[in-house]
């Protein structure tokens, strides 16, 4: 690691102010992904900016919403009754992030600032229609993904919170790769207020994506045999050692059938 | 230099550190505590978790800064004064859970904060699920997984220790 300055500010305003005020300096959430980062020498911050001292874990169910902090683990989500009640599939997806060790430290916020195409919360949010919650608005899950490893996040703009309406069905399968655990291919299909939505990761090149075809399928009949004849096609999909464009086109299929068997 | 303040095995460490430095590094290199093996150096292994505050973590993926106040055990912590193992170490020599030892001090912490926080009994599929954070090169996960199984029922107040 290249040498940088730590700072662990106790306020939202007070962390947004350090990163607003250099640009060279980058937030530090669970670590998961950054520490990593930053031991290879692919970063070189000037300042790491350590969001645990701001309160932001936690998880609330209202009004149909559930409302999952920045800072809460992924360990914290698979194992919230809360969450297993209103949205098990949310828990499932969260319980099946890298290892155990991983999910003790690794958190949704930094899953979604990160945005890695191959991470499993983002097919949750796009799937669920979720909103993130930022230091300084929110923002609707269609708006927020741009593509691998981007986002709608402004420089110094902190995710605070994701809410999440609770689905009449929701189901997530994935195709990890028996390696790093990544999804190769994993499908989140939901139904509920804002009607059938389905969401691929792991396999677009552009990183997570909405299968509109699906999405039309399942709405006439929620069923796996709505998707018989509903193509994929792998135009646009990831290629790779771990598979070709095609084998992740089929794969999404299969993982969607699985997910809808999930959903039940 | 920051310092760090911690307890580690139940004991008080003021430390100066770089703000760079691992959680691992301060342990080995600093404290001596060279338990807490480094394997893969990519968050992958396992060989390097320890116990942060009662919870399982992979201390080469830590920064030292990060633990400042935080109470930390490491596979020394285990055993009592008088040498008595912990149960999770008695099953592993019990079930014969190690060949080459290296993975065994991640192996051991991982596996007693799984059967921590499982009250109910976890099946042999759980607990290999459970540790999917931690490899194994011997390629000695049945035995590890036997151990495992054993010692929940010891950890958990339904079986007798391993002699």
């Amino acid at each position: 690691m290249y040498a940088f300055a730590y700072q662990k500010p106790a306020t939202v305003a007070e962390a947004v102010k350090l990163l607003s005020a250099d640009p060279e300096a980058k937030a530090l959430a669970g670590g998961m992904t950054y520490i990593p980062v930053l031991k290879q020498r692919l970063a070189r911050p000037s300042a790491v900016v350590d969001l645990s001292g701001l309160g932001l874990a936690g998880i609330g169910v209202s009004g149909g919403v559930v409302t999952i902090g920045a800072m809460t683990t992924h360990a914290a989500v698979a194992a919230s009754a809360e969450v297993r009640r209103a949205i098990p599939a949310l828990a499932a997806l969260a319980g099946g992030i890298g290892d155990n060790e991983v999910r003790h430290r690794g958190t949704i916020g930094g899953s979604l600032a990160n945005d890695d195409p191959t991470a499993d919360y983002p097919a949750a949010v796009l799937a669920l229609g979720a909103t993130l919650r930022t230091d300084r608005r929110t923002i609707a899950a269609d708006g927020y993904f741009q593509g691998m490893f981007t986002t709608a996040l402004e420089p110094g703009e902190i995710i605070t919170a994701v809410a999440f309406p609770v689905p009449e069905k929701a189901g997530y399968a994935k195709f990890p790769n028996p390696a790093s655990r990544y999804a190769m291919v994993g499908v989140f299909v939901a139904r509920g207020p804002q009607g059938v939505r389905v969401a691929v990761t792991g396999a677009g090149q552009g990183g997570v994506f909405r299968h509109t075809a699906m999405e039309k399928a399942l709405e006439k009949s929620w069923s796996a045999d709505a998707l018989a004849g509903v193509a994929t096609p792998a135009e646009g999909l990831n290629a790779d050692l771990h598979g070709s464009a095609e084998y992740r086109a089929h794969l999404v299929g299969v993982m969607a059938r699985r997910a809808l068997a999930a959903a039940g | 230099m920051p310092q760090v303040s911690l307890t580690v095995n139940g004991k008080r460490h003021t430390v100066e550190v770089e703000t760079r430095t691992l959680l691992v590094e301060l342990l080995r290199e600093k404290l001596g505590l060279t338990g807490t093996h480094v394997g893969c150096d990519t968050s992958q292994c396992g060989a390097c978790v320890v116990h942060v505050d009662g919870t399982s973590v992979k201390s080469c993926t830590f920064l030292a800064v990060q633990a400042d106040g935080a109470s930390v055990t490491t596979i020394e912590g285990l055993a009592a004064a008088d040498g008595t193992l912990h149960p999770m170490q008695a099953a592993f020599r019990e079930h014969h859970a190690l060949q080459c030892g290296f993975c065994t001090p991640g192996m051991v912490m991982s596996a007693i904060d799984l059967v921590n926080s499982h009250k109910e009994r976890m099946s042999e599929a759980e607990i290999r699920h459970g540790l999917e954070g931690n490899l194994c090169r011997c390629t000695g996960y049945h035995n590890i997984v036997k151990a495992v199984a054993a010692a929940q029922e010891v950890m958990h107040g339904r079986a007798q220790a391993a002699e």
